[in-house]
């Protein structure tokens, strides 16, 4: 049989020291409750098996992640699935059906206990008195923490996962929940977005696996590499805004000439994503360079934070007593408007979504790093 | 034994096989057969297994937001419900948009065709027919030349080949199989040879790279892909050719990038996706199992309207038309209106209408949830359900019916449709891709059929996005750059109360939605989706829907290795959550569901 690189050996290839490997072997037997001494069974495993094995999960969900994650241009989707890790169940891409679809499940919990990740799309509903969605003929509410509880770590891919998303947008008629509400033991790393951006995902990925650690979270959840700036900090557009210059009908002069979408509902101000700056599809634009304003769909109850295209809030802090309507034709030029513009901003998601509340509890474990 | 009313034989009596779940699928599909001593498939049990009820969310919100809600409800075929929720929207309200943006419109919907059929041929149907583990068997150089012999390709000499062979055999000996593991290699119904199947894998590598290129064309003009962005009343995208801020805008550079991407998306379908579909269909032209009703009932609703504004079949580049009981020639003409034509009935759906021997026509839409196991299931739902109780209720997909009866959906159904309204681009392409294959026209009623129509669609999308894009320029030329009419986006001008229908036809087939405006809100939502037209289960008379009756009468080389069962299931392209949805149009509050 062929030499097949370990997990350990690509790591090594990557430039990851000894010492970083023990410390990620470290982390991973605490997070599974375990002693110390218990990291250096994960070590030897990492250095003697091969890839790491992926379990990815769809509960309630429409598969806009998994569509997002094949579009992946760096990595390719294909190096991430056939040669960084081992994808060893995916309801959309696996070969197998049936039981010999669920047997890869009860397999990978015996051989790769707290080795492998598990990768989670969709939701669950909170109670299994909620019979909404089935999977081999169980209630995906048992499989889902069935699989977390021998997992490595977790993945909440997009906001189904992350937040709950649109089956959670009021009244929630299937009681779907984010997973931090139905997993308490395990880290959990979310990666927010509607779906989240391919380079995103796969960027998460190869950070685990080519710099052997978690990566560092928000407090929230979320990696702060890609979640910590608004969309509109980073904005190509925001020249636009500060200048009072905005898009006051669609295919008006102003959208002809890219100007600020804030006025037709943009949520640019209050999201926080990747993208005005990774951008979409390998670069190609992202939905304000395309004319449309940002709906929020990396934030928490962004469904419920509508109509889409009601904009974000009254500022009052435009001016001392203007709004965004009359800013265009006071403060064309006027640098410290602008700054107040900006300022002003930074407070609406506050102002208009109660963002301002502490975050709903993310599980012990939500905010690890 | 029993015979339905649509005149399939059923016998329960055999060994019963659970498949769940159907993978390589969008959503949460489990299918149960019964098979006679000799592997025979006797009876067929199609089951919904998740549901989300975005209608119910849908109640009171703003239409204009209703296509970004609707939207997600697949994210395989994404846009699909965003076209027909702008459709019902504008519908409703007397919205008509310019000339550009039903050409945008069209571009982006092309473009999922495309895209979205490519990609369910290589991933989520090829390895129903392609043996990965045969193609370690295969000779470098002579699958080059088997490639040469039906295409100009380029990505097809020895050194091509030998590498990838060497690649997969340390793929396979690693003993990580990945999303390879435990599938029926080996299983007598793979019929390529190993040169084939190399051939296949190749391209299955090659077709996940270029999917992602084709979508860029949907982030161009709507930002992102999946789930781009739409408009009441247009598209988002302004045109700006050479003014200032053009940059900001659709000018050259994007209208460039388009252009090429349409140009390489032709080249790959025409050298690549159509030489293998008819290479491997040449070697499975004995195993045409899996017709079920689609030689008798057909309907397709049309789509892509040359004429901004004009869905009748002069403006439908693909015709609207229901084709019934076997007469292919009589194509009967669709309202969606209507409320004799498209109704559904929940006689055998985790559902509960007051009367359940009738159906409902959208506008009159009524779902409450209701998971309640028949007597003859057994398990538990909240541990593990063993057998379903077909007799009883037994999905969540509802079941529609078209003047009564159940109707297969898709690319079959929308070629056959237009084959015998007598377009000649579709007639062209299946006659002879019949004719290379040399086989009868009786041959398209069958899984097989399904995949073939599907694949020369694609061409078909492609040729057309060409053509779409080609319309746009020569508008832009002409000066008309004009891309929304904002003329009724306030809802202080619409009126108080308004219904209104949208068609599409999604990837997946004939796709409905119905919208009730009052007080400029929405009051009533409703989608009849494609795949409960074809995943949907029996209804009261006990007439089988497409997914049970394709089953029928396949043999099973071995009812544990279930390849023949998702090979058919496969060729209707199933997208389960866009299945299982629930409206609530009254407001009432939702029963609480019980489970016995």
């Amino acid at each position: 049989m062929a030499r097949v690189e370990t997990f350990y050996e690509v790591l090594r290839r990557h430039g990851v020291s000894r010492r970083s490997f023990m410390k990620f072997c470290s982390l991973t037997a605490a997070s599974l409750g375990l002693a110390p001494a218990f990291a250096q069974n994960v070590a030897h495993a990492m250095e003697t098996r091969p890839r790491v094995p992926v379990i990815w999960l769809h509960g309630m969900e429409c598969t806009c992640c998994s569509e997002s994650f094949i579009r992946s241009a760096h990595p390719l989707a294909k190096d991430v699935v056939l040669s960084m890790l081992s994808l060893d169940y995916h309801n959309t891409l696996m070969a197998s059906a049936g039981h010999q679809a669920e047997a890869i499940l009860d397999e990978t919990r015996a051989k790769y206990k707290g080795q492998y990740i598990l990768a989670v799309e969709g939701n669950s509903s909170l109670s299994l008195d909620d019979p909404y969605c089935f999977v081999g003929g169980k209630p995906f509410l048992a499989q889902l923490q069935e699989m977390a509880q021998d997992s490595m770590a977790v993945i909440a891919w997009g906001s189904c996962a992350s937040w709950g998303c649109v089956q959670a947008a009021k009244p929630n008629p299937s009681n779907a929940v984010p997973i931090d509400r139905v997993i308490h033991n395990k880290p959990i790393i979310k990666v927010p977005g509607c779906p989240p951006i391919a380079e995103v995902m796969t960027g998460v990925v190869s950070y685990v696996l080519t710099f052997g650690k978690l990566p560092e979270l928000d407090r929230q959840g979320r990696p702060k590499m890609f979640y910590s700036q608004r969309i509109h900090d980073k904005c190509y557009r925001r020249p636009h805004f500060d200048a009072g210059q905005f898009v006051e009908a669609w295919d008006d002069a102003g959208a002809r000439q890219g100007f600020c979408l804030y006025k037709m509902g943009c949520r640019g101000p209050t999201t926080y994503n990747a993208c005005s700056t990774t951008r979409w599809n390998g670069g190609v634009s992202f939905p304000i360079e395309s004319g449309h304003g940002c709906i929020g769909c990396s934030e928490n109850d962004f469904w419920d934070n509508g109509p889409f295209y009601e904009r974000l809030v009254k500022v009052s802090g435009f001016g001392i007593e203007g709004t965004a309507d009359d800013l265009g034709l006071k403060a064309l030029g006027v640098v410290g408007v602008g700054l107040a513009a900006h300022a002003a901003a930074s407070t609406v998601k506050k102002l208009v979504t109660g963002h301002n509340k502490p975050p709903p509890p993310a599980g012990k474990a939500g905010g690890a790093s | 034994m029993t015979k339905t009313a649509n005149g399939f034989d059923l016998d329960t009596s055999g060994k019963r096989v659970v498949v769940d779940p159907i993978t390589r699928i969008e959503g949460h599909l489990r299918v149960e057969v019964n098979v006679d001593d000799k592997g025979v498939i006797k009876n067929a049990v199609s089951s919904g297994t998740m549901w989300r009820g975005l209608e119910v969310i849908l109640k009171g919100r703003d239409p204009r937001d209703a296509w970004a809600f609707t939207e997600r409800i697949c994210g395989v075929c994404t846009g699909v419900h965003a076209v027909a929720s702008v459709r019902c929207v504008e519908d409703a309200l007397g919205i008509k948009i310019p000339e550009n943006a039903n050409t945008i419109r069209n571009i982006i919907h092309l473009t999922l065709f495309v895209q979205d059929h490519l990609v369910h041929f290589y991933h989520l149907h090829a390895l129903d027919w392609v043996d990965v583990v045969s193609a370690l068997k295969a000779d470098p150089k002579a699958t080059s030349e088997l490639a040469q012999s039906i295409s100009p390709w380029a990505k097809s000499s020895p050194g091509y080949y030998r590498d990838l062979a060497g690649r997969l055999a340390k793929f396979v000996e690693s003993g990580q199989l990945g999303p390879f593991k435990n599938a029926y290699w080996g299983h007598p119904a793979y019929k390529l040879p190993p040169e084939a199947n190399l051939m296949a894998v190749a391209h299955y590598l090659e077709a996940l790279d270029f999917q992602k290129e084709i979508v860029k064309i949907q982030t161009i003009f709507g930002g992102k892909n999946p789930h781009p962005n739409w408009l009441v009343g247009g598209v988002p995208s302004p045109i700006n050719l050479d003014a200032d801020g053009s940059v900001g805008a659709i000018n050259m550079e994007r209208l460039n990038h388009v252009g090429k991407i349409i140009d390489d998306s032709l080249a790959f379908i025409e050298q690549v996706y159509v030489p293998d579909l008819v290479a491997v269909a040449g070697f499975y032209k004995d195993w045409l199992y899996g017709g079920g009703i689609a030689d008798k009932n057909l309907l397709s609703y049309g789509e892509f309207p040359d004429l901004a504004n004009d869905d009748s079949n002069k403006s439908l580049l693909l015709p609207r038309g229901a084709i019934v009981d076997g007469k292919l020639t009589e194509v009967l003409p669709v309202d969606l209106k209507d409320p004799e034509q498209i109704q559904e009935f929940v006689t055998h759906s985790w559902f509960k209408y007051p009367d359940e021997t009738k159906g409902l026509h959208p506008f009159e839409g009524l779902t409450e949830p209701n998971f309640v196991l028949g007597p003859n299931a057994k398990g538990d739902p909240k541990k593990l359900i063993e057998v379903l109780d077909e007799s009883a209720k037994y999905s969540f997909v509802k079941a529609p019916r078209w003047r009564g009866r159940p109707m297969e959906v898709g690319p079959l159904a929308r070629f056959v449709v237009a084959y015998f309204s007598g377009r000649e681009d579709v007639k062209a392409l299946v006659d002879s891709t019949l004719k290379k294959l040399d086989v009868p026209i009786t041959a398209l009623f069958s899984t097989l059929g399904r995949t073939a129509a599907r694949g020369l669609e694609c061409l078909w999308a492609a040729q057309n996005l060409k053509r779409q894009y080609e319309k746009l320029l020569g508008a832009i030329k002409a000066g008309n750059t004009a891309t929304a009419n904002t003329s009724k986006w306030d809802p202080k001008t619409w009126p108080k109360d308004a219904k209104g229908a949208g068609f599409c036809e999604a990837p997946r087939g004939a796709l409905g939605h119905w919208i009730h405006i009052q007080d400029e809100k929405i009051a009533n939502y409703q989608a009849v989706v494609p795949t409960t037209w074809n995943a949907g289960p029996r209804d009261p008379a006990g007439n089988l829907g497409p997914y049970e009756a394709s089953l029928l009468g396949t043999p099973m080389a071995d009812p544990e290795q279930p390849l023949e069962i998702i090979r058919t299931i496969h060729s209707f392209d199933p997208c389960l959550a866009c299945a299982a949805h629930v409206i609530s149009p009254d407001g009432q509050e939702l029963a609480k569901v019980t489970v016995k």
